[in-house]
């Protein structure tokens, strides 16, 4: 649908295709500051205890070493939500935690002086389940969580923040309801979304006063704002490099950071640290575990009446944005499941796992996937068809929710049932669907089940987003907007809108450099906010760098700035194209103009996606396979159609669907190990295996910008999981309450073992 | 090859690669620019020869990132010591588009077309694979090219474009070389 747009909506390369396909694209590892130092971590091998002793002289004794560093030797910053997590400390957390920091002439060097660091520690008892956790009343994993869980405080930019769902009165509802489900479920699984590229910084003091820092960032901004708290107020510059992917991770993680800061301060020079594949694995962001213990009430017609319990998230051992993502998780919930009475209240509890942290579906995927099976049991008691019951209780225009900061909206979107009804037609779900619990066919061994996965958001309007953009004499324009690329190809599609706007050639417009100290403020790729929030920031900047141009030019036709337009940096009057005059006639070639734009959140319009998904188990073996996956979405207006289709793709990789078929994290609790941190024993999904996929996509135009588009890529993640354990148990006719679903969980499931 | 005549023990210490049609003669040892006796060929063409297209990830052989053209067969480059290279010829990703003119390989101007990639990080170690796929093979089946392509590693999901591009690619008239 072109709907007369120039690019709006086309296909056109990105503009770093060229880069990506030749290999000129700068990653993190592809830059190289003069005098720069490598930065290595000692790690722990226990889960938790207290360091009695560190012994370094032989490595700083060493040829090449230029720091080390202990707990003792730097300042006691911390970061996380709220501030907790310490660069160091006299105590660790988790299998793989730092214990000190080495900085070296190469990589090698500082790899060996980490072998000659002696390190005594006094073990302490770990805890992994987060419910035995919150039992722990002494000796807290942080002395200033008693039983391990964080405070409700919310963080200093958000005065409230959603934290408890209370909505009516569910004892009034579950007093109305036909039929009362008590359940737990659990996704606990601790993916790791597992970028190709891991994270890194290279840090720089350029004053006492002000650290430069390089790092490969989905949204440069936060590394900036989030991060002068944590270094003592000290001035920070953050420059992304391009991004080997992020998919969340590499948002918020400040711990290379503040490895690098220090060692950079210690010894005065630029330092790099570049996490490897294995401290990847083993300590960074993994996805947050959750577990839900919920009652829930329905009537016969599929109306839920009360939804009540606790929704216990599992951070490991740190919150990088724990709270937020509750209340996230706490909104996107309501607009999935419509209820009038609610009281559903998440705990967030530390434990000795690696850390948790951002990851895509910022805790509504993680909600969702636990909570959604046990109203899938539900479903079953009312006899509704859960396509039906999606459609019931997804949010509609006019519908409220609470959403993060504790406050009331009300959707004035569109109706995604259209976007629903697609999706199944072109799935065949009412051919397939035979029931609750039953298959949709048997051939022989092979039982094939159906299950469908929902997932809603409205965070496509967070947050602010501030943009220029600059007119030059010679035609051409840049728009300043500090948007980093991680794969999401967004820097692309900020300048077709801004092509559009001024109908300039795409070649002729460029964005700034993701650098915070060139660019406005802009919150970053977070969520779905490219195309609404950073979208309207781009746009406004755009109309209004254009609004100044043509009033400049009003004098020089003797005519006012609306019967002028702009083509291709020319002006003409409108119906006389023939008489010309190019911007630099108007502007003189000593000038430019430039336009400002600003967005502010706006929690009242939501993206939408429904995953149909088709297993095969094979009652055998007990494997499960993904044989066909529909996705479903309206988004309004398709700003770049074969990159949206890219990201819902998407929806397997990055821990996303993948996670209840074979993704997991594989904790030894004896010895606190991840026993399948590397990429043989980590399973992902590879070239060999790729089932049917079809994106429905449609676009009904939405109340949001000039483009009448929401972002929808982050979400294509989400409804997979629970989808597809809804397919399986339809397949098998047993229920498995827990992710992934291996073979050894089937075959139990069976009664074959 | 006069100075392979002239000086054998300079010679026994030097590591002779031919990289995108460029001859190098490193030396062998622990100095700068040389060839250490653990270096992966990933390092040699990153930290010594500035070929920063080629890209590390696992660094342990089974993510296909690092992924170049060794005498005609894709190979790891992360699992290839460059001391066992000597003589070599390699394609990296820098060596795919025309040196003269910069005109695009056409399965890099078809990854283009199609968006055959998000990130990119993985891009070039499954350009080079491909790009040796259909050296043997110039119109392979989707079969063909899943298969070809089961050990790289794409995250953000890239397949099904990719797929798309080579079979574009390779199903038009054109010169794969």
């Amino acid at each position: 649908m072109t709907n007369g747009y120039r690019y709006i909506g086309k296909d056109t390369a990105r503009k770093d295709a060229r880069d990506i396909v030749t290999g000129k694209a700068r990653f993190f590892d592809d830059i190289k500051i003069p005098g720069m130092l490598y930065g290595k971590v000692k790690r722990s091998p226990h889960a938790h205890a207290n360091i009695t002793r560190i012994d370094t002289d032989r490595a700083r004794c060493m040829p090449g070493v230029r720091a080390v560093l202990t707990h003792t030797d730097i300042p006691r910053w911390e970061w996380g939500m709220p501030k907790h997590i310490p660069i160091l400390d006299s105590k660790v957390r988790f299998v793989g935690d730092a214990v000190a920091l080495v900085a070296a002439d190469t990589p090698d060097i500082a790899e060996a002086a980490l072998d000659l660091i002696n390190v005594e520690y006094e073990p302490l008892p770990a805890v992994y389940d987060v419910e035995a956790a919150m039992q722990i009343d002494t000796s807290p994993i942080y002395a200033q969580f008693a039983h391990n869980t964080y405070p409700d405080e919310p963080p200093s930019f958000e005065p409230e923040m959603l934290g408890h769902i209370r909505i009516g009165d569910v004892q009034k509802g579950f007093d109305e309801a036909d039929f009362t489900i008590e359940d737990t479920c659990g996704y606990e699984i601790f993916p790791n979304p597992l970028p190709p590229e891991p994270p890194g910084f290279i840090a720089t003091w350029e004053t006492p006063d002000c650290l430069t820092v390089y790092t490969p960032s989905q949204s440069i901004a936060q590394v900036r704002l989030i991060g002068i708290p944590f270094i003592g107020m000290a001035d920070i510059r953050a420059i992304s490099t391009q991004c080997g992917g992020s998919y969340g991770t590499k948002n918020a993680n400040l711990t290379p950071m503040g490895y690098a800061a220090v060692l950079a301060k210690a010894t005065g020079k630029p330092v790099k640290v570049y996490f490897t594949k294995e401290e990847h694995f083993h300590s960074y962001s993994l996805r947050l575990g959750s577990r839900v213990r919920a009652r829930v009430g329905i009537k016969k017609d599929g109306t839920l009446s009360a939804i009540s319990g606790v929704w216990m998230v599992n951070t490991g051992s740190g919150s990088e944005s724990g709270p937020l993502q509750i209340a996230v998780g706490l909104g996107e919930v309501q607009l999935v499941l419509r209820c009038a009475n609610w009281d559903l209240k998440g705990k967030l509890v530390c434990t000795n796992r690696s850390p948790s942290g951002i990851v895509r579906g910022y805790g509504g995927q993680e909600l969702e996937s636990s909570i959604l099976p046990i109203i899938g049991r539900a479903m079953e008691k009312a006899g509704i068809n859960p396509v039906d019951f999606f459609k019931k209780n997804s949010v509609k225009p006019g519908n409220g929710y609470f959403w993060r900061e504790g406050k009331w909206w009300t959707y004035r979107g569109i109706d995604f049932n259209t976007a629903i009804d697609k999706g199944a037609a072109t799935f065949g779900w009412k051919e397939k669907w035979k029931g609750w619990g039953k298959p949709t066919a048997i051939h022989g061994n092979k039982r094939i089940g159906v299950g469908v996965g929902v997932h809603s958001n409205a965070d496509v309007g967070e947050d602010s987003s501030e943009a220029t953009v600059k007119l030059t004499a010679d035609g051409r324009a840049v728009v300043y907007c500090c948007v980093s690329e991680a794969g999401l190809g967004q820097r692309s599609s900020l300048c077709k809108m801004a092509a559009e706007v001024l109908d300039l050639p795409l070649e002729r417009v460029t964005l700034s450099p993701p650098d915070t100290q060139l660019n406005p403020f802009e919150l970053g790729l977070v969520g779905s906010r490219g195309t609404y929030a950073v979208g309207s920031a781009v746009i406004a900047a755009a109309e209004d760098a254009r609004k100044k141009l043509l009033e400049i030019a009003a004098h020089r036709f003797k005519s006012t700035a609306d019967q002028l337009e702009t083509e291709n940096g020319k002006i003409y009057m409108v119906g006389r194209p023939d008489k010309k005059l190019a911007w630099h006639r108007i502007m003189g070639v000593y000038h430019s103009v430039t336009g400002e734009g600003r967005f502010e959140p706006d929690y009242s319009l939501c993206n939408f996606l429904m995953t149909f998904v088709e297993v095969e188990v094979d009652t055998e073996t007990g494997q499960v396979v993904l044989t066909r996956m529909v996705n479903a979405t309206d988004a309004g207006q398709v700003i770049a159609p074969k990159v949206l289709e890219g990201q819902l793709h998407g929806a397997f990789g990055s821990a996303g669907l993948d996670t209840a078929l074979f993704e997991e994290t594989v904790l030894d609790e004896t010895s606190g190990r991840m026993l399948n941190g590397n990429m043989v024993d980590y399973k992902w999904r590879t070239f060999a295996d790729l089932p049917d996929v079809k994106n429905v996509i449609l676009e009904t135009p939405m109340p949001s910008h000039r483009f009448k588009a929401v972002g929808v890529g982050e979400i294509a993640t989400s409804p997979g999981p629970s989808a597809v354990l809804m397919a399986v148990y339809n397949a098998i006719g047993t229920r498995i309450a827990s992710y992934p679903v291996t073979a050894t969980k089937i075959l139990n499931a069976l009664g074959k073992r | 090859m006069n100075t392979r005549q002239n000086d054998p023990e300079q010679e026994r210490r030097t590591i002779h690669l031919k990289v995108n049609d460029k001859d190098y003669a490193l030396a062998i040892g622990d100095t700068v620019g040389a060839v250490a006796p653990s270096d992966t060929l990933a390092h040699t063409l990153r930290e010594t020869l500035g070929l920063t297209g080629t890209k590390i990830s696992c660094d342990q052989g089974s993510c296909g990132a690092c992924t170049v053209i060794m005498n005609g067969k894709s190979i790891l480059s992360c699992m290839t010591l460059t001391i066992e290279c000597d003589g070599a010829r390699i394609i990296t990703i820098e060596g795919l588009a025309d040196p003269a003119t910069g005109q695009l390989h056409p399965l890099q101007q078809a990854f283009v077309d199609n968006s055959a990639f998000q990130c990119g990080f993985c891009t070039p170690g499954i350009l080079m694979s491909t790009k040796a796929l259909v050296d043997q093979n110039p119109h392979p089946t989707r079969d063909a090219i899943q298969h070809a392509l089961s050990g790289h590693f794409c995250r953000c999901i890239s397949h099904y474009e990719v797929v798309d591009a080579v079979c574009q690619a390779t199903t038009t008239e054109g010169d794969h070389d």
